[in-house]
């Protein structure tokens, strides 16, 4: 590589983090300010200050703006989960799912819905949605024990992934009324539509909390790329990172999970789609896959509002369309490679 | 300086021992070859004395200190390690690999400071690699590769230098390439462990060898000493040209004495 080109890099590098910073906020913008009723700027800044007509402040306030910050939390929690998890598991392919974490996220959620403890409180669901991560996550230890292997993580998440997903399945397969049936097939698709200030002050803590576990663990996923004894030479504590690790996806990306649904494929494609502009040290992905996971997940938002179908698209629905594509590049450079 | 002393090291590995009763004193400005057969437990003894698997007995003390007491991190800007065939995961530039180097130095959060910077520079100058710094090294060639390997190793800045097999897949030239820089750098005063399969080149560039046979150290010291015919066949297996008035001394390997077993 040439100096002139390695010029380039640096200035990519650098630019980075502020042009997903002035991205993120023009989707936050844009997630205020587009849908059924479409507003002017002014009147999204007016009534975001408080002023301004009454009706542009119910709109704003009480109905896009939970959706608004939940769209740019999620995202943000699921990129950076899936940045965290790539490393650690030092495979391009892994995403929070690959843990069962999210699956078991979803049963939990799910079982809320089955057994109509959701009714009872608006807090029901997301607290059994947590509930299931963290069990997810305590059987995730049970069965990779002490072993330091990316591959038995994977092979136990893959197992606990199955079981939630068989008990999903038998909730619907057993579900008396159809209607319940539907709410939960509803839910496993994925959205934020209709989210009250309620879901934010749920999902926000858990989210803050999986993300100050996860945001130190940069160097020590650096480390892993001289795979485990390279990393322990390095002076990391490999049974130390991995508790922090896990413990911050499950509490991270079940409080995600808990409000939102299954939301697939954001914490596999924004890593992939950024890792170019980086130096693909897994640390120099973690805060940009942040910011392009609340940047993707809020334009994708704003995207099933604008597209005209008959009942509203689902969230998960168009970002496992987009994910297809980030699979089959990866296939294609993969085979040009080999 | 430093100071490594391995004082009755016994390590079992899945239920069989692997090492037995270890012991030996290794200093500053030495190069050190650990040799031995296949299986012999070479690289248990390095891992052992990195902290990296866990002893059935005995201690390994780094200037007097047991390294089961110290701080992952401390025994990490002491002894730097390059393990077996070393492996990256993702398709680092080389300067970024070589930074990796400086991660003992460094908290959670912060970032390479002017001094970190220098180290690298000077580690990639001193494993001749300067001209590879924008280069992918998950593309590199086996020598271009081993160097930076070498690098990455020598930007932590550790008195003491631990390498597992650095000559596997070299062609002669890169070989010597490598055992020089490993002799510059005890010749710096660095302590210089390095696990051998190379016997020829052993004896002619360390100062020492540790000959390990079947868990067991039958032999330490100087390599004229420790590579005698007796021992070669015991160990071994081989009949070997061993070349006594060449000095550094000058070992062929021969062939296999059919008896011998192992």
């Amino acid at each position: 590589m040439d100096a002139v080109s390695q010029q380039q890099h640096r200035i990519r590098h650098r630019a980075l983090v502020p042009g997903l910073i002035v991205l993120a906020l023009l989707a936050g913008w844009a997630s205020l300010a587009l849908g059924t009723v479409p507003l002017s700027p002014i009147r999204v800044l007016a009534a975001l200050l408080g002023h301004g007509d009454r009706i542009a402040r119910i709109i704003v306030i009480e109905l896009r703006l939970p959706r608004a910050v939940l769209g740019l939390a999620v995202g943000a929690m699921l990129g950076l989960a899936g940045a965290v998890l790539q490393g650690y598991l030092r495979n391009p392919l892994a995403e929070p799912a690959v843990l069962g974490v999210s699956n078991a996220a979803a049963l939990g959620a799910v079982a809320a819905i089955y057994f109509g403890l959701a009714e009872w409180h608006v807090a029901v669901l997301p607290l059994l949605a947590i509930g299931g991560g963290l069990a997810a996550m305590a059987l995730l230890f049970v069965l990779a024990g002490q072993s330091e292997s990316p591959l038995t993580l994977i092979l136990a998440g893959i197992a606990i992934s199955t079981l939630a997903g068989a008990g999903i399945s038998l909730a619907l397969n057993l579900s008396a009324n159809p209607f319940a049936g539907m709410e939960i097939m509803t839910w496993l698709l994925g959205s934020i539509e209709n989210r009250s200030a309620e879901h934010v002050w749920i999902a926000l803590p858990c989210i803050a909390i999986g993300s100050a576990l996860l945001l130190p663990y940069g160097h020590a996923l650096d480390a892993l790329s001289l795979g485990e004894d390279g990393a322990r030479s390095l002076g990391v504590d490999l049974a130390r990172t991995r508790r922090r690790l896990l413990l911050g996806v499950a509490i991270g990306v079940g409080g995600a999970v808990a409000v939102s649904g299954a939301i697939g494929f954001v914490g596999l494609i924004v890593p992939h789609l950024l890792r170019p502009f980086t130096d693909r040290s897994p640390s120099a992905l973690l805060v940009p896959s942040m910011l392009g996971g609340a940047v993707l997940l809020t334009l994708a938002d704003v995207a099933v509002r604008l597209i005209p179908t008959s009942s509203e698209l689902k969230l998960g629905v168009v970002t496992a369309v987009l994910g297809v594509p980030v699979f089959l590049v990866h296939l294609l450079r993969e085979r040009r490679l080999w | 300086m430093v100071s490594v002393t391995l004082e009755g090291l016994s390590v079992d590995l899945g239920g069989r021992s692997v090492l037995r009763d270890i012991g030996a004193t290794l200093n500053s400005g030495e190069l050190i070859g650990v040799v031995g057969p296949n299986g012999a437990g070479k690289s248990t003894l390095v891992r052992a004395m990195l902290g990296l698997t866990a002893l059935r007995g005995g201690t390994v003390r780094i200037d007097g200190a047991d390294i089961a007491a110290l701080p992952p991190r401390t025994l990490a800007r002491v002894l730097s390690y390059l393990p077996q065939g070393q492996t990256l995961h993702w398709p680092l530039s080389v300067e970024r690999l070589v930074a990796l180097g400086r991660l003992p130095h460094l908290g959670p959060l912060s970032r390479l400071t002017g001094a970190d910077r220098q180290a690298i520079a000077d580690a990639m100058a001193r494993a001749d690699v300067t001209d590879l710094a924008g280069r992918v090294a998950t593309e590199l060639s086996g020598g271009e590769r081993a160097r930076v390997m070498l690098a990455r190793a020598l930007a932590v800045g550790a008195q003491g230098l631990v390498v597992d097999e650095p000559l596997a897949s070299l062609d002669p030239g890169h070989q010597i390439d490598v055992m020089e820089l490993l002799r510059r750098e005890a010749g710096a005063g660095a302590l210089v462990v390095a696990v051998l399969h190379d016997l020829t080149m052993a004896a002619r560039y360390c100062d020492r060898l540790m000959l390990i046979a079947d868990g067991a150290l039958v032999a330490d010291g100087p390599p004229d000493r420790v590579l005698t015919h007796d021992r070669l066949r015991a160990v071994y297996g081989i009949t070997a040209l061993i070349e006594p008035h060449a000095a550094p001394p000058l070992i062929v390997p021969l062939g296999r004495i059919e008896d011998a077993g192992g």
